[in-house]
Formats: C-alpha cells, structure tokens, sequence
C-alpha cells in the first residue's frame, strides 16, 4: 500500500502539537487523512468534530472544517450537522473517556437511529488529558491515578455496545498495524449509515508509566501481543479471551439511513 | 364586561378542552378571551380546573380572581373549588358525582343525562360547556358550535354537538330561577 | 392580521418559523412540551429539520451544530432542562454561535412542581454558564409578546453571535388568549454576518478588530476553526495574557453598555410615588392593580422590563429617583428584587411568593396601598 501526499490536509502552523512521544494519536490521524485522501473526498465536504481529550484535539490540526466542542457531546453537535447538512461527511473523533463514560448516552443513541456519522474513537484506556485516570476501557487490574490499588471495574467493549445499539459498521483496529486501520477507515467514512471504529492507541505517558509497561516501543508491542484477529477469536474460549483486544470488521449493513429518512418524510409532506 | 367562569372536575373528564372551546368561541365572536389551566403533572387522574375570563376589553390579569360562574363536575372539585364561593358567583355541581350540594347549588346531572340520552359519557365536557354557555350568557351558541367543530377530532362533530345542546336544554329549567 | 386564541408556547413555535429558524432539537419537559411538540409538526412543512434527541444536554448541543452549518436553530426547555443545558450555552457564548434558548420557567428547585408557575430562574439565565460571558434575556408578558419576542430573540442572537434566552413562565407559557398575529414578512427578520469574501480569500485574522466578525458557514470551504477553549482571531486556542483579555472583553462587550439591547414598558411613570417593577405573567396582575390604582387617582406606575438582561439599571435608578416607594412583585424569593435593589441604589419592599400560585391584582393593590400610606 502507498501513502498519498496528505501534507494539504495537516494544518502544521501551530505545531509542535500537544500529543506526548510515543503517543498513537498522531499514526491514527495520519490513517484518517490517508483515508480521506484515498476516497478522493474534496477537503470542503469533511467535519471533524472533536470532544474534549487529547485525541479531540487532533481536529485542531487539520486543514478542514473543525469544531472542538464540549466533553462528551461530539456526538451530539455531529447529529445537528448531519440533519442540517445531510451532504457533508462527519467525522466524530474523541476518546474512550469522552465516548463512553460522558457522552455515552449520545454515543448509543446516534448508533439506534443509524445517522450518517462515522465515529472514531481513540482508545487509549486511560484519561490522558487530566493526568492518567482510569476509564470505562482501562483494564481491570490497572494502574491509575484514580485506581492506585488496581482498577476493579469492568470494561466495555465499544464495539459490542454500539453493535447492541444498532450501528452498522463496526470494526475495531489498532496504531500498531496502519494499513489495515487505513482501510477500515475509509470503509468507515464510505458508509452511509452509522459508522464505529474502536482505534487501540496506547498512552506512554500515562498508562504506560503507571502500569510500567516500558518506553513506548515495549508499550506498543504489549498492544501487539493482545491483538487478537476476530476470526481466530472464534475458536478461542472467554478464558483465552481475557483482557485480549479482538481486531476486524464486525458488522457491515445497510438499513436506511436517518437524515435520508427524514428527508423523505420532508419530501412527502411538500416541504422542501 | 369582565366574566371570570371556572371549571373543574377530575384530570380526563374534557375541562380543560372545554375552557378552550368557550375562550375560542368568545375570540370568533369578537370578544376577547384568556383561558389557563391547573393539573398534576400527570393529564389524568387528580383535579384539574380551567379558568376562562372573558372580556369586551383586553384582558389584563389572565385568571379568575372572582368567579362569576363556577361548574364542578366532581365531589373532589366540589370539597376543593365548592367552599367559601363568594355570594355573587353561581355554583352549579354536576349531581351525578356531587349528590348533597349546599342549599342554594345548582344541581344538574350533566353526566347522568349524557349516558341516557346519548349513551357516551365521554361527550359530558361538552354538555357542561352548552350548560356553562346558556348559563353565562356571554357567548352566542353559533359560536361555540363553531368552536366545537373547530377543536373536536374529526368525524365527531356530531355527537359533541348533540351534547353541547343537551347542556342548552338542561339549562332551560333554571333561566328565570332567582339567583340565576 | 390574524385575531385568533392561542397558547404561549404555540406562539413560540410559530414565532421561531416565523423568524427564520428552520432546526430545533429537544427533549420533552412539563411545561414547555408543545413547544416541542409544535416544531415536531411544522418543521418538516417548511422543509426545515426536527429531532428529538435523548436528552437536554444532546439538545443544545445539536442545535450549535445545525446553527454551525449556517441554520437558525432553537432548543426549548425547562428548569431542570435548562440546568443541563448551562454547559453548551457557555459554549455558545465562548464559539459564537448564535441560538435561541427557551426556558418555560416552573417552580424549583430541583422537579419541583412541573405545572406551577415560578420565577426562580432569573439569575440563572444570566449566570447559569460558569464564567463571565456574554447572554441576552428576553421574558414576555403574553402570547402574542411571546411570538414578537421569540423573532426578536432570534434576530439579536444572529447579528450579535451569541446565545439569547427567551425566559417565559409556567403563567405565559400555558396561557391560551386573544392574539393579533402580524402578517408573515411584517416584523423584521435579521441574519448573521457573513464573510462577503470567497473562501480562498478568507481570513478570519483580518477581521479581528471587528466586534461582530462574519461567521461562514461550515461546508463551504471555509475551513472553520472553532472552539470552546479560549482562541485567538484564528480560532487556533491561546493562553496569551493580552489575547484572552482582549477576547473576553470583545464577548461581553456584545451586550454590556447597549442601550439598543433594552426594552421595556412604563405606565404612569412620570409621577409615580409607588413604582411597581415586575416582569413575565407577574406583570399581568400589577398591570392590572397599576390600572386600578390610577383610576382611584393614586399616583402608581408600572416598568415592566422585556429585556431582563442586561437588566436596565440605568432607567431603573432614573425612576427610583423619583419615585418615593418601589414595589417588586415576584414568584420567587427576591432575585428581581435583590437586582431592582442593586439598580435603584436603596432596598425595595419585595412581594415574594413561593406558593405556586400567582399575584392576583387585588393582593397587588393592597400592597400599593400600604406603601403609599393610602390604605
């Protein structure tokens, strides 16, 4: 696979950037310009709209359309610009934190109604942006600076929850293998309907010097050694499973979708 | 000309949709009209009132502040809206739910009366709101079937109608009574 | 000319459809529900979009999207709601995006009592969001100041860029009266600035000493940069002592110290010995118990504040200055009191009320009468 010259879509004025060494955030970007650029999208037809985190910050450096909104309401501030410009493609990116724990509730609404929003998320199993708190993906047994005993909570799987909810792409990937992550990508922002992709992105910083995990090569490798591909998943027991994180494409369809649907019952009652 | 009408009755019996048609028909009839409700915040069960004030003049205080017509179409209303009334409002119960009113209450069993002659006692808003219109005398009959057939669901103008004249004929009996 | 019964809520709706606004997203809440309820049949009918969302706080946030893509947009709500929604009207303050927010006040705190009427929410709507910023309030008397007052709050919210509230209560929000509806294209409907430059020529820096910069509408080219963090004329964030200064500044300059903003309503004034303040469906009954009082020949008046922030200290102090006793009617425990108070330099004699009911001109006039010594 070739990579395209993306460099018209980075807005570097205001680096150096805010993302720490060793971060996955940057390889993830640069996967969703890629992708972008590979769908031959015109930059004036993309949103990217960011919650509150580091990956939401990401928005910041692109030369498209950008809004940074509040913690947790990405989601929410996408609908009203999807039912608003049905035409535009937009693009959600934020965190496990601002996804799942605050802006859960907009998260598993906007995968039922199946509107046209392609949510990427940043999972980086920790709240980087406030120091390293644990969040709904951090895994059990981790060190955080909420959980300095081990966290003992259970996790979500994003990607079963939104599935549950009614998402119709749903795929999950990580930093680690690039050209796949591309692909599912750009599968994702094609899709018409309600698009998720769980981005495994470790966090040196903190998850990785609070669980002494090693320098961000070591981090990245223990990513590694938990990538479990979906089909080998199949044969594997829960035990087997444990703390794995299982990569591929998990659902792929195509009901309706909600801003068309709306526009149809628009259309039908003489409105314009 | 200021006329202050309150209603009440139990949450589902129709008096807020009744307080509605009257201020709608007063607003066709050129007069002007305010109506304001009261209810749990659940739409049934408990009381629910509605209050319409009509004027020749811009209304300026929306709500009843001295009745001039009070109809209670419950025994909870009746123990709630049916004491102290000043001397110069009427009092009327609707005798089906309130069976020993005070001396001096007008009696009609609106509801009793509905289910004899027209067997659905869900149209018994409307015969209240005829007894109310004939008794208040404020807006002409043309105008509140205009209302009724205005904000009623459709295809049952009819039988609202028929019970909104159920209300004119049971106050013909007390046209003329002292007091009224 | 349209002379029709109408509910307050009903009006609203027609007002916003009226003003232009062609997206609103809500969640139900007793007692502003057929506001939603109304734009939920409408919109589609002109073609304009509606969404329920799954709570208050998607709500707003909705909205600042839509509006974002360049749609006039509402959100209507009540206390509870509007407690959820201070977030992302702070938001709308900091990104400049204009929305119309309407709080049907009822009485709190908390559920509180959702079909009663109150007045509770007047420093809230001012200081609801964490942060000095900038909001305009609006709060009407009647319907059909209700359907003025909702295009109005969309034309100060778009010329200005910033959030305006349009505080209604329980009392006007629910009310069904007479109204004279003004034919469509007779009030005057206003629109956001916007860059009179292509998009390859835009640049947002050029237009840094403006008080209102033009806003572009995402998905044209533009390449918008916003935030709710604190940014230079860019849109790039910056912790710039002078650039958070200036920006601050610039936000709450939008409303403070414009005379324009105010409105009002005064009756008997000029020689008022006892001035009576109230605003929102309290105003009826003193408007009612200042109408008696005057035709007994008592020397009463009546200001009536429609913009109720920036709240209109200046004429309020003009008044107390004259007037020997002030007379604040309200249902709630002093907030427009405690204001009046601040406005008119001495303290007021406050009617506070926390029952659920509201102030009947006869309990109005009995206090007039006690403050002017007449009774």
């Amino acid at each position: 696979m070739e990579l395209a010259d993306i460099s018209d879509l980075l807005d570097e004025s205001h680096f150096p950037h805010i993302l720490c060494a060793g971060c996955g955030h940057g390889i993830a970007l640069r996967a969703i310009l890629q992708a972008i650029r590979k769908l031959n999208l015109p930059a004036e037809r993309v949103v990217m709209v960011g919650g509150i985190g580091c990956s939401s910050r990401v928005v910041g450096y692109v030369r498209m359309d950008s809004i940074h909104t509040t913690h947790g309401r990405a989601v929410a501030f996408a609908t009203g610009i999807k039912l608003a410009r049905p035409d535009l493609k937009v693009l959600v990116i934020a965190g496990d934190g601002d996804l799942a724990a605050i802006g859960g509730n907009h998260l598993i609404h906007a995968a039922r109604r199946n509107i046209g929003l392609t949510v990427l998320c940043f999972n980086n199993e920790i709240y980087g942006m406030t120091s390293g708190q644990y969040s709904p993906t951090t895994p059990p047994g981790s060190m955080s600076a909420t959980s300095p005993y081990g966290a003992i909570e259970r996790t979500f799987d994003l990607c079963r929850l939104v599935e549950a909810a009614g998402a119709t792409y749903v795929a999950r990937s990580t930093v680690n293998e690039v050209f796949i992550l591309t692909e599912y990508i750009g599968r994702a922002i094609a899709h018409e309907g309600f698009s998720f992709l769980d981005i495994v992105s470790p966090c040196p910083t903190y998850f990785g010097r609070q669980n002494r995990l090693g320098d961000p090569v070591k981090l990245y490798e223990s990513v590694k050694d938990r990538t479990v591909r979906a089909k080998a998943a199949t044969k594997m027991s829960a035990e087997e499973l444990e703390g794995k994180l299982v990569v591929g494409e998990f659902v792929r369809k195509n009901p309706p979708e909600y801003t068309a649907e709306y526009r149809r019952l628009v259309a039908a009652r003489g409105g314009k | 000309m200021r006329r202050e009408l309150l209603l009440a009755g139990a949450g589902g019996q129709g008096i807020i949709l009744a307080g509605v048609i009257l201020a709608e028909a007063a607003v066709r009839q050129g007069l002007f009209a305010a109506q304001s409700q009261a209810y749990g915040p659940q739409s049934r069960g408990g009381a629910t009132k509605a209050e319409v004030v009509i004027s020749d003049r811009e209304v300026l205080y929306p709500r009843v502040e001295r009745p001039d017509l009070i109809l209670l179409l419950s025994r909870e209303a009746y123990g709630h809206y049916g004491q102290d009334v000043p001397a110069t409002a009427r009092l009327v119960v609707d005798s089906s739910f309130v069976s020993d009113p005070a001396p001096g209450v007008l009696s009609v069993p609106i509801t009793e009366t509905v289910r004899e002659k027209l067997k659905r006692i869900i149209v018994a808003n409307m015969a209240a709101l005829g007894l109310v219109g004939a008794l208040a005398g404020v807006v002409e009959r043309s105008y509140l079937e205009e209302a009724v057939r205005g904000r009623v669901p459709r295809g049952t103008a009819e039988i609202n109608l028929e019970a909104l004249g159920l209300g004119y004929q049971m106050a013909q009996r007390f046209m003329g009574v002292p007091g009224c | 000319m349209k002379t029709i019964l109408l509910q307050g809520n009903e009006a609203c709706a027609r007002g916003a459809i009226a003003a232009g606004c062609r997206f609103f997203a809500g969640y139900p809440i007793t007692p502003s529900s057929e506001i939603v309820e109304a734009m939920a049949r409408e919109l589609p009918l002109v073609g304009g979009s509606f969404i329920q969302m799954e709570d208050e706080i998607g709500s707003i946030a909705a909205c600042l999207g839509a509006s974002l893509a360049g749609v006039k947009s509402l959100t209507a709500t009540s206390g509870p709601g509007f407690s959820l929604k201070q977030e992302n009207i702070g938001y709308a303050a900091m990104a400049e995006i204009p929305v119309v927010v309407v709080n049907v006040q009822r009485f709190g705190p908390s559920t509180g009592m959702p079909t009663a009427p109150a007045q509770g929410d007047f420093y809230q709507t001012r200081w609801g969001t964490h942060g000095d910023h900038p909001v305009v309030v609006l709060a009407p008397w009647s319907v059909e100041e209700t359907y003025r007052l909702t295009i109005r709050a969309f034309n100060l919210s778009e010329v200005h860029r910033l959030p305006v509230i349009l505080l209604m209560d329980e009392g006007v929000g629910h009310l069904r009266e007479r109204v004279e509806l003004p034919e469509e294209g007779e009030l005057a409907v206003w629109e956001r600035p916007k860059p009179k430059e292509p998009p390859d020529l835009f640049d947002p820096v050029a237009h840094a000493g403006e008080e209102v910069p033009p806003m572009p509408p995402l998905g044209a080219g533009y390449r918008l940069r916003v935030t709710g963090l604190v940014h230079g004329s860019d849109g790039f964030p910056s912790e710039s002592p002078e650039t958070v200064a200036k920006l601050l500044r610039r936000l709450c300059g939008k409303v403070e110290g414009k005379p324009e903003l105010l409105q009002a309503e005064e009756e008997g004034t000029d020689d008022a010995r006892v001035l009576v303040v109230a605003y929102g469906s309290t105003a009826r009954g003193a408007a009612a118990a200042v109408r008696e009082a005057r035709e007994r020949g008592l020397p009463v008046g009546l200001f009536r504040p429609v913009t109720v922030w920036p709240f209109p200290e200046a004429r309020i102090g003009e008044l107390a200055a004259q007037a020997g006793e002030i007379l604040v009617p309200e249902l709630s425990l002093g907030q427009l009191s405690r204001e009046v108070e601040r406005a008119a330099g001495r303290r007021v004699r406050s009617l506070t009320r926390v029952d659920g009911n509201h102030w009947s001109p006869g309990e109005i006039l009995a206090a007039i009468e006690e403050a002017g010594g007449w009774s």
